[in-house]
């Protein structure tokens, strides 16, 4: 557990210590401690909202990459049900990083698909830390497809560090399969919802990224590069990260402030890992509301919408 | 005595040093690849090509420009684009500054049209001497812009790229670049308006695993680097050295990534050929 708590977060389980060793003792010798409980839970929350209310970037950076932030497969069971996960590009193979397949949202089918990470070494190992192939974004592609078949919405769920840079990767074609997902996604003809979960890796978050509707977990971050990445290439020092963090303007309010995202969804108290339930139930929230607007569009109106929607984004001057 | 002198040579004393013809030092040029020194103007001639290796040498956009369409015939478009440092990134402005005072003031791709043998057409050029060919919101909004032209005038797209990928300092909205590149080129291809992709050293990141792998036909120079990560990324992820040629344009076509690898000299040419066969045209020699 504590290989898993975060260096900012150690005041809280400091606090954590003592309202277990009150319980425990009271357990034991069945005294009433209720009246040294309360206010030290009271503390707890107050000094947990306290430090979550002023992350810096790189500390968000931390929250989103936790190894107990939930997964696409968590919120797989949490916000949806009657998951049938459906496997492989036909052409290769299957692609562990990202999963998908049929799920309810709201009692209606729609196409689920998400990067992946694995809980343990042995699992990130097979799901390559959620680093989709070129076979990973062609199965996604070819579940889009299946969705639009059927008429039904895609929702996707990102958390990437990024499109993996490897040898099988680069000669399978890696740049090929994002940019076909973007061309394709561009004039899908069913409603897309993306929701980034955790981490939004550069390319290999948008090759499932481009949608109608972007919404961004409260913690999460999206970011053209990693701030290890950015500090190594401009200052030729990895250990810059809090300055690049800074500098990259990677959080969802950020986003939500450049036009990138449509909405932050409130993540509880200390993070969707310290209460999954109440994070996945602000996420099915938001997911729920935005299909069922998205659906009602005749399909023309959407894809026109979609397409101003990425015409729109940029920072320019013409004089 | 005066026959005599029909025969006299008149002698000039011989003077013992030699004329030295003066080469200034900056006419010779080395080749990066192959070691091999020529006069500059030999490199010139075969368009940066090395006359010993066959090295592609980077070129500029006005190069391409140069080489790629009817003399007289390009119009520039979008020239006044400039990008708003949206994210007030550290010393952006002085990298913008610095970088057009090295390649000019029309940032890392410049647009317009032109005739190629006679034909119109939509041109974009990367300029890899701009911040590396970065592509932030100016590229993106140039290629955006060409490609709506393209298919509102129903005139063929080309692309030359040379890019490192996305802008950082302009952060996720660089990012952004590759899907509203996307959403206009998915829109020319639905058109049926074709789109020749010509990749060039280097072309990779943001840009390869957007529009210039989104080709109806794409044609990459000998040698030119292409994928997704660099060359030196990948390097650091597995630990290991690349295999010889990993990433070249020659690799590419062996995995059915591109369709040929055409040299620098060849370009107009193949370029001008593939535009016929898709615009329905009869081959040059046939056309009046």
């Amino acid at each position: 557990m504590a290989t898993h708590t975060l260096e900012f977060e150690r005041p809280l389980l400091e606090l954590e210590r003592q309202i277990e060793e009150l319980k425990r003792v009271a357990g034991e010798t069945a005294v009433d401690v209720s009246k040294e409980i309360v206010p030290l839970e009271r503390k707890l929350a107050e000094l947990r909202q306290e430090i979550y209310r002023s992350l810096t970037p790189m500390q968000r950076v931390q929250v989103a990459r936790h190894p107990k932030r939930p997964y696409t497969l968590d919120y797989l069971r949490t916000v949806f049900t009657d998951f049938v996960e459906l496997h492989g590009d036909r052409l290769y193979r299957d692609d562990p990083a990202i999963v998908g397949g049929w799920a309810r949202l709201d009692g209606a089918s729609v196409m689920v698909i998400g990067h992946q990470k694995g809980r343990d070494t042995k699992e990130n190992l097979r799901r390559n830390f959620g680093m989709a192939h070129p076979e990973g974004y062609r199965k996604a592609l070819r579940l889009m497809r299946l969705a639009e078949k059927f008429g039904a919405p895609v929702v996707t769920l990102v958390d990437t560090p990024g499109a993996y840079p490897g040898l099988g990767a680069e000669e399978r074609g890696q740049a090929e399969a994002i940019a076909r997902n973007l061309l394709e996604m561009s004039g899908l003809r069913t409603p897309i919802v993306t929701a980034v979960i955790g981490e939004g890796g550069s390319g290999g978050a948008l090759a499932v990224g481009l949608a109608d509707r972007v919404i961004m977990l409260e913690n999460s971050v999206y970011s053209v590069i990693s701030p290890e990445g950015c500090a190594a290439i401009l200052w030729k020092d990895a250990s810059q990260r809090e300055r690049a963090a800074e500098a990259l303007k990677l959080t969802a309010e950020d986003l939500l402030d450049l036009g990138v995202i449509d909405e932050i969804v409130p993540e509880p108290p200390g993070g969707a890992h310290a209460d999954p339930e109440a994070a996945a139930q602000a996420l099915e929230e938001s997911l729920r509301r935005h299909v069922r607007q998205l659906r009602k569009l005749k399909i023309e109106k959407l894809l026109a919408r979609r397409e101003e929607k990425y015409l729109s984004m940029g920072a320019l001057s013409e004089k | 005595m005066a026959r005599m002198a029909w025969f006299k040579k008149e002698r000039k004393p011989r003077t013992t040093e030699r004329v030295r013809l003066e080469i200034p030092a900056d006419a010779w040029e080395k080749c990066d690849e192959c070691g091999h020194i020529d006069i500059k103007e030999r490199f010139v001639a075969a368009l940066n090509v090395c006359p010993n290796c066959g090295y592609h040498r980077r070129i500029s956009a006005q190069e391409y420009i140069d080489l790629l369409v009817d003399e007289g015939s390009w119009h520039e478009l979008d020239g006044k684009l400039r990008s708003a440092d949206p994210l007030s990134f550290e010393n952006y402005p002085q990298r913008l500054e610095l970088a057009r005072q090295k390649a000019g003031p029309l940032e890392a791709l410049r647009s317009g049209y032109a005739r190629l043998d006679g034909m119109p057409v939509d041109l974009a050029v990367m300029d890899f001497a701009f911040m590396g060919g970065s592509m932030g919101s100016v590229v993106g909004e140039k290629i955006a812009r060409l490609t709506r032209r393209s298919a509102e005038k129903d005139i063929p797209l080309i692309i030359v790229s040379a890019s490192g990928g996305a802008r950082m300092q302009e952060g996720v909205l660089s990012l952004m670049q590759m899907a509203k590149t996307s959403v206009e080129i998915a829109r020319l291809q639905q058109e049926g308006v074709p789109f020749i992709s010509i990749l060039t050293n280097p072309t990779t990141g943001g840009v390869s695993a957007s529009f210039a792998m989104q080709g109806d036909v794409i044609l990459a120079e000998p040698g030119a680097v292409v994928g997704f990560a660099g060359p030196r990324v990948i390097k650091q992820t597995i630990g290991q050295d690349l295999p010889e040629g990993f990433q070249t344009a020659e690799f590419l076509v062996e995995h059915g990534m591109v369709d040929a690898v055409v040299p620098r000299s060849e370009l107009r040419d193949t370029t001008a050929r593939l535009l016929r066969h898709m615009a329905g045209r009869q081959p040059a020699e046939a056309a009046d």
